[in-house]
This record gives structure tokens, C-alpha cells and sequence, in this order.
């Protein structure tokens, strides 16, 4: 069984919710994001995605493209990327990790070759927000053969017939992008979230993780009767910052632990 | 209302397939967020293809307004000089209003997104001429318009940005990245995916996902039908060959589509080759062959090793973008149509000889397409025919040509 959908049935079974983080890989450097996967996993995250910057990231804010652009200004590759999920891998066995990607790394690195090297590093599964189910047949198959999960997104904008195709296309669990517009923290959540959630809940028994804007316990909190998981992106990309320094993984550490205990405190809908 | 001078419209090939595809290329690569208002449009898009109404007032205006149709001129004096063995037309897009094909487009995406209900309009631009021709259909048909485009495009299309303003239109400038048409066209995206209930998004190429390459193109292709038919009046038959320059393609599709099926008119499309391929200063990516994803689309690309887009380059702002068009994509991969660069100094040597011959001052963006003269009709039969889009008129670019061209001017 794939460690996220182990993950997400374990969290189930506990009534809790899953607390999911995102960051950017090789903001600052490859060095800092090592060390703050080590400290989201002491701090007892469920799930890390890692993301491949890209050179046009058309659905993040200024925190990620920002981040993107430091990490591809330092040289980040593709490569190097892997060879660190294999070392966390090594470090970590049972902690759950996604890579989250623009799709044309993958397609120019090839799909067969790409999901082969993300499977033999040490990744549980692939995350493309500009791919599609439309255009993912032959993604999707390759990581089947491979047991990982491609995990797919439903956004407010989609019709309940694109939501129900969605999730039946997607493996792990399903991305509920809380609103319209770009990745980044926002003060305040769409009204229309409950709503639609509870809705995309009646159209999969598939775990649902809310993420975009969400950037502290008390969002979190209020979220966590709704879903199965929660992701933060944007203001850990932000906490770990442009510079390296050697208090970042306590900084990580700290904040992590914060967003964990805030979940632990409250019930999930199931 | 509809002038009876227009051909009637469509006929064109069948491409895309009913997925958006050209091939392998095409498609909708894009965040979920977009893909509801993809679907509403290409929907809203496909339903007044067919309608009647729809195209006799885009019709009218396309006549009374823009001026069209825009004149098949025969370039006597410019196919004497290049040896006097074929006829030389252009096709005199710089006559239409704005100066520059590029409203052929907005109105006819404005009109749709009046009739999709949103009031307003957000729109890229790298030059600024689709900026300044969606500004205009803006003001024409009373919709707001918010125009993004690179810091640095702005600085160096001054013009264009005052232009764009006096119509009413706000200029948002782009900071992110290069600062140039990509950045801006990213920005655009993300603005759209943030205002996607009232927005439409009038991209100005044919680029971007379905049903955007189908739909701008389709547009555009007033100009082929318009050369299918004065061509026949003036010589009697078609022609045997069509030129035009290829940035995202918009100009170039819109002449070469309605000529897809006629197999004997050959197809040339002319990438911007900036400083030369081998300094990798250049905008040729059909050239290049990499195929990748951008800007929601598979096309040719210019990226490197890691699948990252890198920075075009040319000295036309209108052709400086790393992607092309997924349809020319498909023609070129297909054999359809044949790709040639040109390098900066030759569009410039170009844009003089046309001042000079003809009295003609063309957009640095169609120079590319002159400057390819010689090397065409080296490979057509003496006596052809061949019909060059001369897409802009080259007022905006008089300052950098003003500034590369002093020397030596006595």
C-alpha cells in the first residue's frame, strides 16, 4: 500500500485530520530544504509535497514564484531534486512524500522516465496542477505500474460533473483549492468553502485536503471539520526565506508543531 | 449590415480534433481553476461560429470601422529589385485601423464576451499593439480593459502605453521574471484565474490553451479569405506561395489557414532569429524543434535541459516570445509549411528597403517576413506569384530604428 493512502487511513481511524506542508525545492538552497524536511518530519507532518520550481509558474503568487526563481537562480535541477528525496527517503521510511511540478519538466524529462526516477527515489506520488485528467491518460497509467498516487485538483470554479471526474481520476486523496486565484496566505477563506466542500464530500469517499490561502492554526481549525487534511504552502515558503541560517530548522520545527497540534485538538467530520 | 465585398467566413481545415489537438500538439495544459470559464468559452465560441447574426455585425464593423478589406498591393518596384522573375503582392494588414492585424482579433473576442455576459476585458501585450487594439474594441463596445505588460516592454514602447491609456485602458506594468511578453502573459493567467466569473481573457496570438489557438486564428482569417479572393481577381488564380512572419502566429495563420487544403500554395512561415541561433540570443523555436508545455499548450519551446523556458530574443518586442503556436507546430512537424529565420540586421535592411522602394515603412515584425524574400523565391518556379503579410505599420518602432540606423545614414 502507498504511504499517503496509509497515511490518510490512518488519520481517519484517529478522527484527525491530516496536516500537509508544501515547499519550494531549493529555496535558498537544496542544503535548507533537507534540513526543514527533517524538521516538518520531527514535528510529526503527515505529508511534505516538494516542489520543482519552474521557470513560469502561472498558478502561484509572489512568496512561490518568488521562491522559484531564487531556486532556479541557484542552480536547482531536476536531478538534484531526486537524489534529495532519495537521501530523505533513506532518513525518513515511512514519511509520506509527493512532488509537486509544472508539467513540462516532466513531460521534457519523459513521463516513463520521469515516474521511474520519482518511484526508485523514494517518492509516494505526483501532484500537476497544469496537467489535467484530460491529458494525464498515459501519466496516469505509468504511475499505477509504479504504485504512485496523481493526486488531481478540484477547484470553486469546477462543475459538479468535472468535481465527480476528478475524483475519480485522482489517487490519494483529492486537492480542494479553497479559492479562485493564485497560491499564497490570505487573511481570510471564501465564504462559498463549507459549502462546496460538503458537496465534494458527497461525490468521493476519497480523503479531501483543502490548500491555497491557508496560512495559520486558527484557518486550520476552522477547516478541519470539512476535510481530511490541510496544506500550507505559502507562509512556510515564506518562514524558510531567501537566506540560509542555522536557526531554520527550529524556526520549522517550531511552526510545524504549532500547525500539528492545532489539528490534533480538533475532529475531523468522520 | 454585412459587407458584401467580405467573403463568407469559415471553410477553413478541420484542425484542432475536438480536444483542442493539432497532432500532438495543442491541448489545455492549465490549472482546474480555468478550465470551467475553457470549457464555457470554447462552448459560447463554437455556437456563434454558426451564427449568422453574430457574424454580420462582426462583419460590419470589420468593414465600416477597421476598414476592411485591407488592399492586395503589388510591390512592382521591390520584385524588380529582387530579380523581376515573380509578382510580389502584400497583403496591407498596416492599413487596418490601429495599424496592425491585431484587431481582427480583439473586436471579434470583445463581441464574444459581450455575449458571455462579462463586462470586463484583461488582455497581455508585448509591443503593445494587440494592447492598443484591445483597448480599442474596449472602447468601442464600452467594456473595461486592463492591459498587463513586461517593465521593460513598457519602457521600450513608450507610445504604445500612452496609447493604450488615452483609450481608456489601464496598463498594469509586470515585474516578475524577464519582464517581457512572457512575464506578462503569465500575469494575465494568473490575474484571469483570480476574476474568472467577470473576466474574459483576449489573448493576442494563437497561443495559449484550447479553444484560444483555434478561436484567434479562426478570427484572423479574414486576411487568408480576403488574399483567396483579390488574388483571383487580379491574377486569375491562386497564389503559388504565402509569407508571413511567426511570433505566436497570428498573423501568419490567419493568412495561411484558409490555403491549408489548396496543396499547391506553399507555406513559409519566418522566425525571428535575434543575434544568430548559435548565440542563443534568437526567437526560434519551430527552428529549434524542443517540444514542451507553455502557456497552456504543447508546442515547440525554447527551454533548456531541465525543461525550464528560457528568455527569447529579437529586436522586434512582437516576435520576442519562446513558444509558437501549436497549429504551426503541427504544420511544421507535418511538412505543411516550410520555417526560415531572420536575423535582426536583415529585418532592418529589410524595413529600409521597403521605405525605399515602395514609400512603405513596415512593422519590424513584418520586415522578418521581407527579409526572407530572396531565400523564398530562390526556391519557386520563375513567374509565381507570392503574397507577403505585412501584418503592421512600423510607426512604433521608428525610435529603435532610429537608434540602430544613424550611422551610416547620410
Amino acid at each position: 500500500m502507498n504511504r499517503i493512502d496509509r497515511m490518510f487511513a490512518a488519520r481517519r481511524r484517529e478522527s484527525r485530520a491530516a496536516m500537509i506542508f508544501f515547499l519550494t525545492a531549493g529555496c535558498p538552497d537544496l542544503e535548507s530544504t533537507e534540513q526543514a524536511i527533517d524538521a516538518l518530519a520531527e514535528a510529526g507532518v503527515d505529508l511534505i509535497e516538494l516542489g520543482i520550481p519552474f521557470s513560469d509558474p502561472i498558478a502561484d503568487g509572489p512568496t512561490i514564484q518568488r521562491a522559484s526563481q531564487v531556486a532556479l537562480e541557484r542552480g536547482t535541477t531536476v536531478k538534484a531534486i531526486l537524489d534529495l528525496v532519495r537521501r530523505v527517503r533513506a532518513r525518513h521510511p515511512d514519511l509520506a512524500l509527493l512532488l509537486f511540478t509544472a508539467y513540462n519538466p516532466v513531460f521534457h524529462y519523459g513521463e516513463a522516465a520521469f515516474v521511474a526516477a520519482a518511484a526508485e527515489a523514494g517518492a509516494d506520488g505526483l501532484l500537476i496542477p497544469d496537467l489535467p485528467p484530460e491529458e494525464a491518460g498515459e501519466l496516469r497509467r505509468l504511475a499505477s505500474e509504479r504504485e504512485l498516487c496523481v493526486v488531481f485538483l478540484v477547484a470553486p470554479t469546477s462543475s459538479s460533473a468535472r468535481a465527480r471526474a476528478i475524483c475519480e481520476a485522482s489517487t490519494g486523496f483529492v486537492y480542494y483549492i479553497s479559492l479562485r486565484g493564485v497560491t499564497g496566505a490570505r487573511a481570510e477563506l471564501p465564504a462559498d468553502i463549507e459549502e462546496r466542500l460538503r458537496e465534494l464530500k458527497t461525490l468521493t469517499g476519497k480523503p479531501v485536503a483543502v490548500g491555497f490561502g491557508i496560512s495559520g492554526p486558527d484557518q486550520a481549525r476552522a477547516l478541519v471539520p470539512l476535510c481530511d487534511g490541510i496544506i500550507v504552502g505559502s507562509a512556510l515558503v515564506r518562514l524558510i526565506g531567501e537566506q540560509p541560517r542555522p536557526t531554520l530548522r527550529e524556526d520549522v520545527r517550531r511552526f510545524a508543531g504549532e500547525m500539528c497540534a492545532a489539528l490534533a485538538e480538533a475532529a475531523t467530520a468522520r | 449590415m454585412s459587407s458584401p465585398s467580405l467573403p463568407a467566413p469559415p471553410a477553413l481545415n478541420d484542425l484542432p480534433d475536438k480536444t483542442g489537438h493539432f497532432g500532438e500538439f495543442g491541448g489545455r495544459y492549465v490549472p482546474e481553476t480555468l478550465m470551467g470559464a475553457l470549457l464555457d468559452l470554447e462552448r459560447e465560441y463554437l455556437a456563434i461560429r454558426e451564427d449568422a447574426a453574430f457574424h454580420a455585425e462582426l462583419n460590419g464593423l470589420l468593414a465600416d470601422y477597421v476598414g476592411r478589406p485591407t488592399p492586395l498591393y503589388e510591390a512592382r518596384r521591390l520584385a524588380e529589385e529582387l530579380g523581376g522573375k515573380a509578382r510580389i503582392f502584400l497583403k496591407r494588414e498596416d492599413l487596418a485601423h490601429t495599424g496592425a492585424h491585431k484587431i481582427n482579433n480583439t473586436l471579434g473576442q470583445a463581441l464574444l464576451a459581450r455575449r458571455l455576459g462579462k463586462r470586463r476585458i484583461i488582455a497581455e501585450t508585448g509591443a503593445g499593439q494587440h494592447g492598443v487594439a484591445a483597448a480599442t474594441a474596449c472602447a468601442l463596445l464600452g467594456l473595461e480593459c486592463a492591459v498587463y505588460m513586461g517593465e521593460e516592454d513598457m519602457r521600450r514602447q513608450e507610445l504604445n502605453v500612452f496609447r493604450m491609456r488615452l483609450l481608456g485602458a489601464e496598463v498594469v506594468p509586470v515585474l516578475s521574471g524577464s519582464r517581457t511578453l512572457k512575464d506578462a502573459t503569465n500575469e494575465a493567467m494568473r490575474v484571469w484565474m483570480q476574476t474568472v466569473d467577470d473576466t474574459h481573457y483576449i489573448i493576442g496570438s494563437c497561443v495559449g490553451p484550447h479553444p484560444f489557438p483555434m478561436m484567434v486564428r479562426d478570427f484572423q482569417s479574414v486576411i487568408g479569405r480576403e488574399v483567396r479572393a483579390q488574388c483571383l481577381e487580379k491574377t486569375g488564380r491562386l497564389p503559388d506561395a504565402v509569407l508571413a512572419c511567426v511570433g505566436g502566429g497570428s498573423n501568419s495563420l490567419g493568412l495561411f489557414a484558409p490555403f491549408y487544403d489548396d496543396r499547391d500554395v506553399r507555406m513559409f512561415g519566418v522566425e525571428a532569429e535575434g543575434e544568430g541561433i548559435l548565440t542563443g540570443r534568437h526567437a526560434c523555436s519551430i527552428t529549434t524543434r524542443r517540444i514542451g508545455v507553455f502557456h497552456g499548450s504543447k508546442s515547440y519551446v525554447l527551454q533548456n535541459e531541465d525543461g525550464q523556458i528560457t528568455p527569447a530574443h529579437s529586436i522586434s518586442a512582437g516576435l520576442d516570445y519562446p513558444g509558437v503556436g501549436p497549429e504551426h507546430s503541427f504544420y511544421a512537424a507535418s511538412g505543411r509549411a516550410d520555417y526560415l529565420s531572420v536575423k535582426d540586421d536583415e529585418a532592418l535592411a529589410a524595413t529600409r528597403q521597403l521605405c525605399r522602394l515602395e514609400g512603405i515603412l513596415p512593422a519590424l515584425e513584418s520586415a522578418h517576413a521581407l527579409a526572407a524574400l530572396p531565400r523564398v523565391l530562390a526556391q519557386l518556379p520563375a513567374g509565381s506569384t507570392i503574397i507577403v503579410s505585412l501584418s503592421g505599420r512600423g510607426d512604433k518602432d521608428v525610435y529603435t530604428l532610429r537608434g540602430v540606423m544613424q550611422e551610416g545614414e547620410g
